[in-house]
């Protein structure tokens, strides 16, 4: 009876996942990883260069961020911080909103919980399916989120990525596959680009609940209680109930 | 020193006396089973609501402007506020897990039929405030799921002929939901509602207390003392109090006291729950996007329409009800009468005998029948409406009013199977 409810709920699950309007192109995995505080601070280091001119994170502040990621508060408002005044601001720029929403075609989102509206998935694809197309205002285009209005900032890392789509055999079938590879010009390889989206894509996980990297591990504390008291309860009731039976 | 200071109180209040009356000398059945854990279940997560509801006020802001920067305030900035919030947020979904599966229990064993009808009553009326206080809760986070989630209910009620217009204006303080709804569905929130909610559940208990529980058997434990002997009855082992013993009139068969018994099996329940309860709190909150909906870490906005409303997960068996039938008034009385005929059910069940346990195998297939037509409603009404969907979405509601009129019928001259003296 409880497998078969289990088997129900996935059922549930998987199917709400295919209805929230999943996209056209199939998400890769994203490799996150919360207790790589190298990763999360290259991740920080990134969105600081390239995503803080038009992107905000107005929930989350320096104070919090350093904290988490194991960086002192004097290194972190000296390298990371630009235009902060003080550790306690909240992750912000100085940008025009009014004019960047007139660039841009809409105004930038807020980033601080984009990993849990977008999920991280979404991400690490999206940030990797820029491709030149000529047609768009900025010369580019995105598989994952097709006529997006965001230039691809990340250019210079990966070089100038081209489209192409080619026929492949997979289980016996010929499907169409949509590979975007880039021209060699970026300042990283493909596989150091792939692991720097990652190391964003975790931060941004991270910023999105921070209470994570506090929850797991008092989650597990709680938990080894609980089957304690579990067991305790379980043969207080016990001893009680010999009077019943 | 202590003796005297109680016996100070029970001179001017009767605390020992309420106390034995419902706890210590209450006679429960000795064969409460797994179903019966979600009665204090539904408690306990009451009280946890309204706990972590008033840590949770002493740093949210009702307004458009400031809830939903509190709300991340609050799961940052604040100490553990990131615990109470999904104490809270957890604690709504699992209100309506355990209360559904208690009204499951007393479909199951007749705890609805005579003389329980009252105390069914007060207990649908509480599903129904809970209900409201769901809705107007998920409201508060004024992210884009609470906007456009609350913009579908409300608007369901603008399809009641001649007055829909002004009552869904009514309802909203406004043309559209605005920063107005948000300060009043607070208040409902944390007060009125609430407010209702402990006095119906004080009102459920004092009701339940006066007829007895039922039990998996569905046969009383409070006989008449006609002489008849009861062997082997572990109810002689006890004292009682007797309000339930009418002084000697009546005879307590096969129950045991409230306290210490119950309340040592509950802690076995509450900490079972609590198990499956922090495992959701502490590893996944959001609940699969059941519990939070990802479009709800995006601020609300009036001008961008989520890709897909999805009401959250216990309003949807009603929702796909509503979203089956063509016509929009029809599809809102429809969704209505799936709540009034389960506050029916004293009276659409004619049949004597309470518990499944003694009925015919077609009430045991009509209950198999509700159970299932409730659940494919249920996770229809998450998915979007495909005119697939839409047809299976007809069939469910057809098989949910389907199990209210077979009951109706069978129920009289139902070809019940002998009832046992004892518990078992």
């Amino acid at each position: 009876m409880l497998k078969q409810l289990f088997s129900v709920l996935a059922l549930v699950a998987s199917s709400a996942a295919l209805a929230a309007g999943g996209p056209a192109v199939k998400l890769d995995k994203a490799p996150i990883d919360l207790y790589n505080k190298e990763s999360l601070q290259n991740g920080a280091r990134l969105f600081q260069n390239y995503c803080l001119g038009c992107h905000q994170m107005e929930y989350q502040r320096y104070s919090r961020t350093f904290r988490d990621l194991g960086i002192p508060d004097e290194v972190g408002m000296e390298t990371l911080a630009f235009g902060a005044k003080k550790v306690g601001d909240h992750i912000k720029n100085a940008a025009p909103k009014a004019d960047l929403a007139k660039w841009f075609g809409a105004a930038p989102p807020d980033l601080t919980n984009v990993a849990r509206v977008r999920g991280p998935d979404w991400l690490y694809t999206y940030l990797r399916s820029f491709y030149v197309d000529p047609t768009r205002p900025f010369g580019v285009n995105n598989t994952v989120f097709p006529l997006v209005g965001m230039p691809h900032v990340l250019q210079e890392l990966q070089g100038i990525p081209y489209k192409r789509v080619e026929k492949q055999m997979i289980d016996g079938v010929e499907h169409e596959v949509t590979i975007i590879e880039a021209d060699g010009t970026g300042e990283l390889s493909k596989e150091e680009y792939d692991r720097a989206v990652a190391d964003l894509v975790n931060y941004l996980e991270y910023t999105g609940e921070p209470s994570k990297l506090e929850s797991h591990s008092l989650g597990i504390k709680v938990m080894i209680f609980l089957f304690i008291f579990f067991i305790l309860a379980f043969l207080l009731k016990k001893e009680y109930w010999k009077d019943v039976h | 020193m202590f003796k005297n200071l109680m016996s100070w109180i029970e001179y001017r209040m009767p605390f020992m006396e309420k106390m034995n009356l419902h706890v210590m000398q209450y006679p429960a059945p000795k064969n409460f089973n797994f179903w019966y854990f979600f009665g204090s279940l539904a408690m306990l997560v009451l009280v946890n609501q309204i706990v972590t509801g008033i840590w949770l006020t002493m740093n949210f802001v009702p307004t458009a402007e400031g809830a939903f920067a509190s709300v991340e305030y609050i799961m940052r900035d604040v100490e553990y506020g990131w615990l109470l919030r999904y104490m809270h947020s957890t604690g709504a979904s699992a209100f309506f897990v355990v209360v559904y599966l208690h009204m499951f229990r007393g479909m199951m064993y007749g705890s609805y039929q005579k003389p329980r009808e009252l105390l069914w009553i007060f207990g649908m009326l509480i599903f129904l405030v809970l209900m409201a206080e769901a809705f107007m809760g998920y409201l508060l986070p004024w992210g884009q799921m609470s906007f456009w989630g609350a913009q579908v209910i409300i608007s369901i009620f603008g399809v009641i002929p001649g007055i829909g217009e002004d009552l869904t204006l009514w309802i909203r303080g406004d043309y559209v939901i605005s920063g107005a709804t948000l300060n009043r569905f607070f208040a409902l929130h944390v007060i009125a509602l609430p407010l209702v909610l402990v006095i119906l559940v004080f009102l459920h208990i004092i009701a339940l207390h006066e007829v007895g529980s039922n039990n998996p058997d569905g046969i009383d434990v409070k006989r008449p003392n006609d002489g008849q002997t009861y062997e082997n009855n572990v109810s002689d082992k006890f004292k009682f109090h007797e309000y339930f013993t009418k002084g000697g009139k009546k005879i307590i068969v096969d129950a045991i006291p409230f306290h210490p018994y119950y309340t040592v099996k509950d802690i076995v329940g509450v900490v079972g729950f609590l198990i499956a309860f922090c495992a959701v709190i502490f590893f996944v909150p959001e609940g699969g996007g059941f519990f939070l909906e990802p479009p709800n870490f995006e601020p609300a906005n009036p001008m961008k329409t989520p890709e897909h409303i999805a009401p959250v997960w216990y309003f949807t068996p009603f929702y796909a009800i509503l979203r089956a039938v063509p016509d929009q008034l029809f599809g809102a009385i429809f969704m209505f009468a799936a709540i009034v005929l389960l506050a029916l059910l004293p009276w659409i069940d004619r049949c004597h005998v309470r518990s499944v346990r003694y009925r015919s195998t077609l009430h045991k297939l009509n209950l198999v029948n509700f159970v299932i037509s409730f659940i494919v409603l249920g996770v229809l009404g998450v998915l979007p409406a495909t005119p697939t969907y839409t047809l299976i979405a007809q069939i469910a509601s057809v098989a949910y009013f389907g199990f209210f009129g077979l009951l109706w019928w069978y129920s009289k001259n139902e070809k019940t199977k002998p009832l046992p003296v004892r518990l078992s």
